[in-house]
This record gives C-alpha cells, structure tokens and sequence, in this order.
C-alpha cells in the first residue's frame, strides 16, 4: 500500500504528532535503495550467465543443429528415423539405462553401510575414513578403470587369488562384460551416493534415535522408522546424481566393456570414428540429453527432487 | 483416572552408588537417591553437574561404570531404553519430522500394537490433555515452540510409563509461557500421577514445582530435600550460594560459639569435623533502619550506601558493612517500604532477625 506523504502529515496532526512526517516517511528512498541492490546482485551473476550461455547453450545448440542435417547436407530427420529403424540403437539405449540402474543400487547397496559407519564414527576418526573414500575421487578416472582392469582380468590377481584358495576352478570371465562394467562404474560413483548421504545422516539429531528407543523401538525398529526416513532425501539426491552421471559415462565402459557392454556414449564415439556422421552422432547426444532431463523431471514430480537437493527436511 | 490406575501407575526408583567417567572426570559420582513413588522431583544444578548424564543413565542412553538403578524391586541397569517403559521429554522435543503430530503420538501405542480405533481414541485424548484438540494433522514444522513442547509431552505420557523424565522442557520457551507451561506441567503430574524427575538449571522452576528439589554439582548429590527445607536450611555452602540470592559472612568461632564482628550468631551446629562456619543472609529477609528492634531476636549491621538500584518489582540496595563485607537488601518497591530511598554515601542500620539467619559450613565440608 502506498500513501503519499501529504497523508501522512494530515494524519499525524491528527493525532497530534508536531514532528513533520516528510523527513520521516523514507520510502522512495528505501524503495530506490532495494532497487540498486537487486542490480548489484544481477551484476555479479552476469558473468557467469556469460559463460553458461558460452559454454553450453551454444554448444548444446549447435548439437541440435547438426541433428538434423542429413548425409546430403540439408535438412532431414534421417537421423532419428535410424534411431527407430535400426534395433541397435534401442539397445543401446536399454544397456545404458541398465548399467545406471544396476550402478546406482549397487552404490546404494554398498554406500548405505558404509555412510552410516562414516556418521557413527567420532570426530577425530571421520578425516581418515573420508579420506579413504575420497582419495579414488581424486585420483585419475583412467587410471582407477586401467587398475580395475588388471585386477579382474583373466590372469590377474582377484583371479589367481580365488583360484589359489579355491573359490572356483578356472578363471572367471570378470571384465570385458557386464559384470566389468558394473564393478568400474560403481567403484567411481561410490562417493556421489556417500557424500550427500552422510551429510543427510549428519543431520539426524542423535535423541531422534534414543527418542525412538524410550518409545518402545527395537533398535533394528527405530532403524526402520525413524533412521531410514530421515536419511531418505540423502539417499535420493546421491542416487540420483550417480544415476545421471551414469547415464552419460564413457571411459570405463568403454575400458572394462570391452566392446561387449554399449552404451550411448560408446556408441557416439563408434560413429564418430567408423562413419564420421556428425548428424547421426549429435542426434544420438540430443536424445540422451532429452532422457537425462526427463529422468531428471520425473524423479522431481514424484520425489520432491527440491526438498533432497537442497536439503528441507 | 480410576483410583486403582493412579495407585500403579507410579513407579519408586532407588539409585545406588551411580557412577560415570568421562576420561578423569566424574559426570556421576557415587550418587545415592531415593525417588518415591509418584513424586515430582527436580533434578537442579549448574551447566555441567550432571543433570542429562543421571537423566540419561535412567533412560538407559548411556552406560553407567558402577551402580544400580531399581525401579521398583527390578534392576534395571542392565535393561536395554526400550524395555525401560519411561517415558521422556528430551531437551530438544526429538519429534519425528516426518510424521504428523497424531502420527508421533501414535508411535509409542503402535510399537505395542494398540488396535487401530484404540489408538485413534487414546492420541485424542492425550491431545485432550495438552490443549492441543484438533492439530493432529498437523506437520511438526507448522507448530510453534510451546505446541512442540506439549506434543513431545503428549507422545511421552500417553503410553502410560509409570515413570516420567524431562530434561530441561522448557528452556526454549519465553518467560510468560514458561511460566504457564511450568503450572500446566505440574497440573498434568498432577492428574497422571506418575513418578517425574525433571531437570532444569532454573532454580525458581525448581522451587515453584517440586515436592523435592536434588541440588547437584560436579556429579555428586549436594542435598536432597523439599523446596522450603533447600532454601531455608541449606546443608552446606554450596546449596546456599546457588539456590536464592545469598550474601556469606565468615564467622569467627569463639570455642562453641560464632561470632560476626562482636555479636554472637549461633553456638556451633553439632555436626563434627567442620571446622569454618559462613552467615548466609537472603536479601530480602535485612530490613534497613528497624529503629527500635528487640536485641535479642535481632542481630544488626552497620554499613554505607554504595548504591541503589531499581527492578521494577523490588529494589536492590547495595551497602557496604563497616567490616568491608558487602550485602544486598532487596525490599518491595510500594510505599510500604520507607528507608530504601537512601541515597549512595549515606549510613544505614541493617537488621534481620535470628531465626531468618542461615549458617553453613565451609572449608572442611567438601569432599
Ligand atoms: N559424551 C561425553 N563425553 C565426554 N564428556 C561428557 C559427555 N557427556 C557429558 N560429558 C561431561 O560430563 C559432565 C556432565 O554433563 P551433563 O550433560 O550431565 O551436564 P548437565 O548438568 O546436563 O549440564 P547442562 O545444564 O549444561 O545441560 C560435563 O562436564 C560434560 O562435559
Ligand atoms: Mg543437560
């Protein structure tokens, strides 16, 4: 509501306030001052609105571009119509959403425990064992995935280890397949699911849980109803971010795959390299782009993806 | 309530020799109490005594090093929190976030598997009794700090523990609310009838609602006793110091007597092996120029006016004794205190009577 200051003056000696009101009643001022600042902040984006729209928009624009130029040059939905026609192409599409499936739940299979361990160990220990979970995240993707591959490779060590103590017979086929796969990738996205589920589990105050007990819960009750739910969002932003990243990754598939395992990245470069088709390959990039958004959009809908990330409880 | 429901609905707890180390520190030390059966008892001491540590060895949330904690006959200082059957209030309420208020009610009576309609039943009444009717279906977040309180005293009761504990529920609260909460509380002890031991570092909330007051620093039991006996009769200096304002006197001993200045206070209390006694004078029990007072029930103090200082209800006068000892008197503000008016600089007379004086030993005392 805004009143002007002639008002304002009336209705003070009304009431029979002697001060004049106008120097008072600053809010044109105050109004002016909101303003500036508001720009000021604006400003400080700007920059970084610059390279976004740099680096990405116009990259991501070109992608688009290219898609629909055919082999011929003009434009055409060639590109797309193969992705229908040819069976390989769905495929691909299965395996990558496979892989990112079965990735994020062996992260969530292995991450929970170990999260929680992370979360009910004294201060002076928690450096140490962040440590050991963050150093392969510093470490060179390449060199993880090369390091995965002469450990499960025909004749090496976890092979010759089993063999030795006698798990199995003869080696087994661990890389160049599947199982490979899984192994490499679930190693590298282990910390994206630990990072923001230990900060979640942090956050539960320790009486939640001895509030719970008092209640009458068994410990492995008040785990159930009260532990889990509260660390549930955590859950839910790390295992969606690993699924996201999965859904893009390229060295270690590509590396512990074989050839055996491809998924859309792999199949990008495939064309890149054999045929040279930019136009088939961007319209590869352009729908994966489109899942990843629509993965992104659905678990949003249904999970309050807002509330996980950014942390209301 | 029935007749019978109030009669074992109260639960005696013996507590003997607790003790509990942090590293060299004693958060317990050798603590010895008696909790009578539907008592409220107020758990008082300074940040650190070991209020929640006691508070929580009850509950079962932490591992005493020695000792025995009977409810009843049974001993319980084996049994796991959750088949403790004591109910709690916790500092910080401990709601579920994720559950409505109903839903949090609902937890206990469900993990006991109370049929649907029961349950329904007996969270509306437990609301009932909070003056909360009607906020069932509300979300912990949307309700203020005194409706937290009252929920996290709802779900702590209404599963019917036969014994109650409250660590410190009411610090969070502003002072009006505080104050009606503190009646409110009492009311509900009142109507459950339910052993209660409650914790808090507020002194006048210890003595406006406990029927024993336990005064206790650096993990040991000072005293033990009903609100009246704790301010009147405190057992040692400690207790005098921190329950009520307090000004200590040293005393000159005299064979069997004790002196202040010249004047005789008391002969020395029968009790052996102490040796330094202190007068502890309340500053409301001085009353600034008697006139003509009977000597023999009245000790009297000479001194100067340092300063004199308004607080709306009451007014604190600073005055220094002719001995150097300073000593407040606190007055009521109306006019039906003369004298307080004196000004800074001025010699006034201080009297109050024998039987109001309080002596307690010091030095030898303590442990
Ligand atoms: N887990 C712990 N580890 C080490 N020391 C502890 C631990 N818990 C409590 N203490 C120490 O034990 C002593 C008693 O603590 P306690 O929490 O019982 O105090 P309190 O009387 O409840 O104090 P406050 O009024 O501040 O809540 C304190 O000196 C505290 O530092
Ligand atoms: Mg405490």
């Amino acid at each position: 509501m805004s009143k002007t200051s002639a008002e304002t003056v009336v209705e003070n000696n009304q009431t029979g306030n002697q001060f004049p009101a106008v120097s008072d009643d600053n809010r044109v001022a105050l109004a002016e001052q909101e303003k500036r600042e508001q720009w000021k902040l604006l400003s400080l984006t700007f920059p970084a609105l610059v390279v976004i729209a740099l680096v990405i928009l116009i990259p991501v624009g070109w992608l688009f571009y290219l898609s629909f130029i055919g082999k011929a040059g003009g434009f055409s939905l060639e590109n797309y119509q193969k992705m229908i026609e040819y069976k390989s192409y769905a495929r691909t599409f299965t395996t990558t959403f496979q892989v990112s499936f079965l990735t994020t739940l062996i992260c969530i299979l292995l991450g929970y425990p170990l999260a929680y361990f992370l979360a009910q160990l004294p201060g002076r220990w928690v450096g140490f064992f962040m440590l050991a979970v963050l150093l392969p995240f510093w470490t060179s993707l390449l060199v993880r995935t090369y390091a995965w591959l002469v450990l499960l490779q025909r004749k090496g060590i976890i092979n010759d280890f089993a063999i030795n103590m006698g798990l199995w017979e003869s080696p087994i086929k661990l890389v160049h397949n599947m199982t490979g796969t899984l192994i490499g990738m679930a190693h590298i996205m282990l910390p994206f699911l630990v990072l923001p589920l230990y900060n979640a589990m942090k956050k539960i105050d320790r009486d939640m849980m001895h509030a719970a007990s008092n209640l009458g819960a068994s410990p492995a009750r008040a785990f159930w109803t009260v532990y889990m739910p509260l660390s549930l969002p955590g859950m839910v932003a790390g295992s969606l971010i690993v699924f996201v990243l999965c859904l893009g990754f390229y060295v270690t598939p590509a590396v512990l795959g074989g050839g055996r395992v491809i998924m859309v990245s792999t199949q990008i470069t495939a064309i890149l390299e054999n045929q040279f088709n930019w136009g088939a390959a961007s319209a590869l990039g352009v729908v994966l782009l489109i899942a990843t958004l629509l993965v992104l959009f659905i678990a949003g809908r249904v999970l309050k993806l807002d509330a996980a990330l950014f942390g209301k409880s | 309530m029935n007749e019978s429901s109030i009669v074992d609905s109260a639960l005696p707890i013996s507590i003997r020799g607790l003790t509990k180390q942090y590293g060299q520190l004693y958060a317990l030390d050798t603590v010895d109490l008696d909790i009578k059966s539907g008592e409220f008892l107020t758990l008082l001491g300074p940040s650190g005594s070991g209020k929640t540590t006691l508070l929580m060895a009850i509950a079962g949330f932490n591992r005493p090093d020695a000792g025995s904690i009977r409810f009843g006959d049974k001993e319980m200082i084996l049994t796991p929190p959750h088949k403790r059957e004591v109910g709690m209030v916790f500092q910080s309420y401990a709601l579920f976030p994720h559950m409505s208020v109903a839903e949090n009610i609902a937890y206990p009576l469900k993990l006991r598997r109370v049929n649907k309609s029961e349950r329904r039943e007996r969270v509306n009444k437990a609301l009932d009794t909070v003056q909360l009717s009607g906020l069932g279906e509300r979300h912990i977040d949307q309700l203020s700090g005194g409706q937290r309180q009252r929920v996290a005293l709802a779900r702590a009761f209404v599963f019917e523990p036969r014994i109650l504990l409250m660590d410190e529920p009411l610090s969070a609260l502003d002072k009006k609310l505080r104050e009606r909460m503190q009646i409110e509380l009492k009311d509900l002890h009142r109507q459950l009838g339910v052993t209660t031991v409650y914790v808090t570092h507020d002194q006048r909330e210890a003595l406006t609602m406990s029927d024993r007051i336990a005064v206790i620093d650096n993990g040991q039991l000072m005293q033990v006793d009903a609100p009246q006996v704790i301010y009147n009769q405190p057992s040692n200096a400690f207790v005098a110091d921190f329950i009520g304002e307090s000004t200590m006197i040293p005393l000159k001993r005299t064979g069997n007597e004790l002196f202040v200045g010249d004047e005789r206070v008391s002969s020395v209390p029968d009790t052996p092996a102490e040796t330094d006694w202190s007068l502890v004078i309340r500053p409301e029990r001085l009353m600034v120029e008697p006139g003509t007072a009977d000597r023999d029930s009245t000790l009297f103090f000479n001194g100067t006016v340092k300063e004199s200082v308004f607080q709306g209800e009451t007014a604190l006068l600073l005055v220094v004794l002719d001995d150097g000892t300073e000593v407040s008197v606190r007055s009521s503000t109306g006019t039906a205190t003369p004298g307080i008016t004196a000004n800074p600089g001025s010699q006034v007379q201080l009297a109050i009577f024998r039987r109001d004086i309080i002596v307690v030993p010091t030095g030898n005392s303590q442990r």
